[in-house]
């Protein structure tokens, strides 16, 4: 699954940024992830477990931050919230929205000894 | 891992080959990527020139400690950092490949068994000599897709994932050294047969093309909704087969249009053809406008020349020649 590979970008990442910053353990991990993103977060913190093994940040604790999805509607002329990809616009049931927020896969930061 | 510059590409194969075995077997480039001290990417080309190209506008902030949370011994850095900014530099990069060359390159996308294979099959024979045509063909294992699509016509190069689910964007980079498609052609890519994991995975194509077979039921769009919001394009196959199943063409449409406003929709069958002047006429349009961007792009450096040559001349400085 390509939750995988997501894991495996975090681990770079956090690798990375660990042995720049000088730090021997990545002891935390602090993702956002959108609510109208491509992850699954059960899957990817599954997959985190499996890529970290032996890794800096092996047993890092990590924490998701999920943001809401929301939506500029044509018809309304306002952002909306919008709970998944493929629903209506909640005011006036339109199908004509533009994604504003909800799409995110960052690292925010992590917690390193 | 690559034996000249040490990065990794974990397990895909590129026409049977690991791409480390491939630059040592020969002297063709190989394109790998570095992170440079300052967090900028960049690609080197090895053996094929000194080209130096940046992964356009990607540069990770690893911040210093802004504060300690509990324990001395622990600190918090702050990253703010796309998951996926890697893949994006390299996509960035392949898109600027292709620009530079006029290439018009497509990411075919659908679950197994929509037609993919065959589409590709009857396009590239339909095509005949308009312009060049390449193809780019990914799959766990074998190389059926690749061998069919020579066979009608077409160079291909075949991209094994081993376990993997998904084309991204760097085995795109490392299949195009191989392939070097001709300026002002064609490429499509065909991606595994997955219909969730590859919308998470820009290639450096103009536009994802799903496709969806009238058998596989028509509220796929709604099921599958990530996949549709990023198509550029969704083609209907197997409409020769609408009378023996329950597919109303208006209704997945109507669908795929909630997740993805404004989406172009192309009903067509590859086995008959019906449908198929309506594909050629939109793949046309996408090779004629990369040319033409090619062709522009080009003229503003040929005029770019002209005013320095200008310049140097009026400081009483000789034009180089040639």
């Amino acid at each position: 699954m390509h939750e995988l590979a997501i894991a495996e970008s975090v681990l770079e990442i956090v690798e990375r940024t660990a042995r720049a910053s000088g730090g021997e353990r990545v002891a935390a991990v602090w993702l956002e992830i959108g609510a109208l993103s491509h992850v699954q977060p059960e899957a990817l913190r599954f997959c985190f477990d499996a890529v970290t093994r032996g890794s800096l940040a092996d047993h890092a604790r990590l924490e998701i931050v999920t943001t809401p999805g929301t939506a500029w509607c044509m018809p309304c002329s306002e952002t909306v919230p919008l709970g998944s990809l493929g629903e209506a616009c909640p005011r006036c049931g339109s199908y004509q929205l533009a994604v504003s927020q909800g799409e995110e896969m960052r690292v925010k930061e992590i917690e390193i000894t | 891992m690559c034996t000249t510059c040490g990065c990794n590409d974990a397990n895909a194969l590129i026409e049977g080959k690991a791409p480390a075995s491939r630059a040592a077997d020969d002297s063709a480039s190989h394109e790998h990527w570095h992170q440079h001290a300052d967090g900028t990417w960049h690609s080197h080309v090895h053996g094929g020139g000194s080209a130096h190209r940046a992964g356009a506008g990607y540069v990770p902030r690893a911040l210093a400690a802004a504060h300690a949370p509990g324990t001395a011994a622990s600190r918090i850095v702050q990253i703010e950092e796309d998951i996926l900014a890697k893949n994006g530099a390299i996509a960035a990069y392949n898109r600027g490949y292709f620009a530079d060359h006029g290439i018009f390159a497509l990411n075919l996308v659908s679950s197994p068994g929509s037609g993919k294979t065959t589409l590709l099959e009857k396009t590239i024979s339909a095509w005949g000599r308009r312009t060049p045509i390449a193809v780019i063909e990914g799959d766990q294992q074998t190389s059926r897709d690749a061998d069919r699509v020579r066979a009608a016509g077409a160079d291909a190069v075949q991209i094994n994932t081993g376990k993997g689910c998904h084309l991204d964007a760097q085995m795109v980079c490392h299949a195009l050294t191989q392939l070097a498609p001709a300026d002002d052609s064609l490429l499509l890519i065909e991606n595994v047969g997955n219909l969730v994991c590859p919308s998470a995975f820009d290639l450096g194509e103009a536009h994802k093309v799903v496709i969806l077979s009238v058998t596989e039921g028509e509220d796929k769009p709604l099921k599958y909704p990530d996949m549709f919001h990023a198509a550029g394009l969704l083609v209907i196959n197997k409409i020769d087969l609408l009378p023996y199943v329950e597919f109303s063409v208006e209704t997945a449409s109507s669908y795929a249009r909630r997740v993805r406003p404004g989406l172009e929709v192309l009903a067509l069958s590859a086995q008959t053809g019906a449908g198929f002047e309506q594909w050629l006429a939109w793949l046309e349009r996408g090779v004629r406008t990369a040319r033409a961007r090619r062709e522009a792009d080009v003229d503003q450096l040929r005029r770019r020349i002209a005013e320095l040559e200008t310049t140097l001349a009026q400081r009483g400085v000789a034009a180089p020649p040639g």
